[in-house]
């Protein structure tokens, strides 16, 4: 008869850049149930709406997390942009979607290097984070920052790109985009790093919804979601298709990032040759009165930004959730019939971003 | 936004209408509002459709838990028992004030 242990895995683990704690029910090698918890780095941050006036509030919403920062601005800051009935520019549009794909880009290709450490490649790592130093560069030309941006404003952004700049960074992403192809050969084609990913932590299409996965975690798995499809910022004007699988493995999971790494750059690539001139921002008068609820798409998946504001220069209530909050579920079922020497891939594959979940 | 207001005690039909409808569940918030009371609202969403319910409560009368419909919403249950002490009854999985670890109870309720 097996026999039956519990081992803690976190909240410090080697793979694990930001803590989370699971308890692994093994059965020998085998983890027979896996119970998650968080809430080593909760930081009250919605309740600094009390503290904080709306406007003020962007930077607050900003530091969520250091890896989907822009996001979290531009969530918070359209959320109140559409109780004030805010018509923001079209070119301050544009330059938030460019801004998001080179986010999306960088988490990519940060998640791309602690796979790769997950699993032992070290020079892969190292490459494809000499690859993201390359975005976080563009980011410190365009924005002042490499990770907290504070370009979003409510009505806009706080400074305009000039178009030179723009075209400069798409010479620069041509470089990126076949550097990229070089490690992406590497992650999808190296035998031992197929062994590592190919069949483990398979999740099918049913499961992923009925668990309420989002974003690379749910395409792997064959649902073909992507909240950019709604429309919002200028991603009407975008041609793409959303990227999926029907394998719903690691393996899958890294394909699909890899292909929305590709995805973004020619994203950009659009957005600069459509650029329109223009204003970057759009005058805001009085307080925020009402609420709203936005969805977009996060490199790790769909977050939601909740507002309720009274009419006052404090809102009532900001609320995000992140995609690492509706994909920790699904953790706990990929987890489940796995060899323990596994588990530390299948948690890094659902991109886990800590900071976020817990605000 | 449209929300439909309902009450906790017809919160699981509408989520058991929501689940025959096949919408999935996107989110569970609660906001602090006016004489101590603790606004819930349920989120949920088919492709670029969303439905919003909310009520009211006074935090201290327990409300029912969706996690028998919505299996994840138990981390949404969980995370609103303790940040808002509110106690939801037959969660799936139970986090008994566990799952998030502040220094005192119910911080977003606190003055």
């Amino acid at each position: 008869m097996a026999t039956r242990s519990v081992v803690p895995f976190g909240p410090q683990h080697p793979v694990l850049p930001e803590p989370i704690h699971i308890d692994l029910v093994l059965e020998d090698e085998k983890v027979i149930e896996a119970i998650p918890s968080i809430g080593f780095i909760h930081r009250g941050l919605e309740k600094l709406v009390e503290k904080k006036d709306f406007q003020e509030m962007v930077y607050v919403a900003e530091r969520i997390c250091g890896i989907c920062s822009f996001g979290h601005g531009y969530g918070y800051v359209d959320a109140i942009e559409h109780i004030m009935s805010i018509e923001v520019p079209e070119r301050a549009k544009y330059l938030r979607m460019i801004l998001f794909e080179l986010s999306r880009l960088h988490s990519h290709l940060l998640w791309l290097g602690l796979l790769a450490d997950a699993f032992g490649f070290e020079s892969l790592f190292m490459d494809t984070w000499r690859i993201r130093e390359g975005i976080l560069d563009m980011f410190e030309e365009s924005t002042g920052g490499r990770v907290i941006f504070s370009i979003n404003k409510v009505g806009g952004v706080r400074r305009d790109i000039p178009d030179e700049m723009l075209k400069r960074f798409v010479k620069k992403l041509d470089e990126i985009e076949s550097e990229v192809g070089v490690a992406a050969r590497a992650f999808l084609e190296d035998s031992a790093v197929k062994t590592r990913l190919c069949g483990i932590g398979k999740l099918t299409a049913r499961e992923a919804e009925e668990l309420g996965c989002c974003g690379p975690m749910l395409r792997a798995s064959g649902i073909r979601r992507d909240t950019r499809k709604l429309g919002y910022l200028a991603y009407d004007d975008i041609d793409f298709d959303i990227i999926a699988s029907d394998v719903g493995d690691s393996y899958a999971r890294t394909e699909v990032r890899l292909g929305e790494i590709f995805q973004s750059i020619d994203i950009i690539r659009q957005a600069v040759s459509k650029l329109p001139g223009g204003e970057t921002e759009a005058p805001v008068k009085g307080f925020p009165d009402g609420e709203y609820m936005t969805r977009i798409e996060q490199p790790r998946g769909e977050a939601c930004y909740y507002v309720k504001a009274n009419g006052k220069k404090f809102i009532q209530r900001m609320r995000v959730r992140t995609p690492t909050f509706a994909n920790i579920p699904a953790l706990t079922k990929i987890l489940q019939g796995c060899d323990m020497a596994d588990v530390p891939i299948m948690v890094v594959t659902i991109d886990p971003c800590i900071s976020c979940t817990e605000r | 936004m449209n929300i439909k207001e309902v009450t906790a005690d017809t919160i699981l039909k509408e989520a058991q209408a929501m689940k025959i409808e096949k919408y999935r569940l996107i989110q569970i918030c609660a906001t602090k509002v006016e004489e101590g009371n603790i606004e819930l609202l349920y989120t949920f969403g088919d492709r670029n459709d969303e439905a919003h319910f909310r009520f009211v409560t006074d935090g201290k009368t327990p409300i029912p838990s969706i996690s028998h419909l919505y299996w994840p919403a138990f981390l949404y249950e969980n995370e609103i028992h303790d940040l808002y002490g509110i106690h939801v009854d037959n969660m799936v999985l139970d986090y008994r004030g566990g799952l998030y670890r502040t220094a005192e109870k119910a911080p977003m309720v606190k003055e």
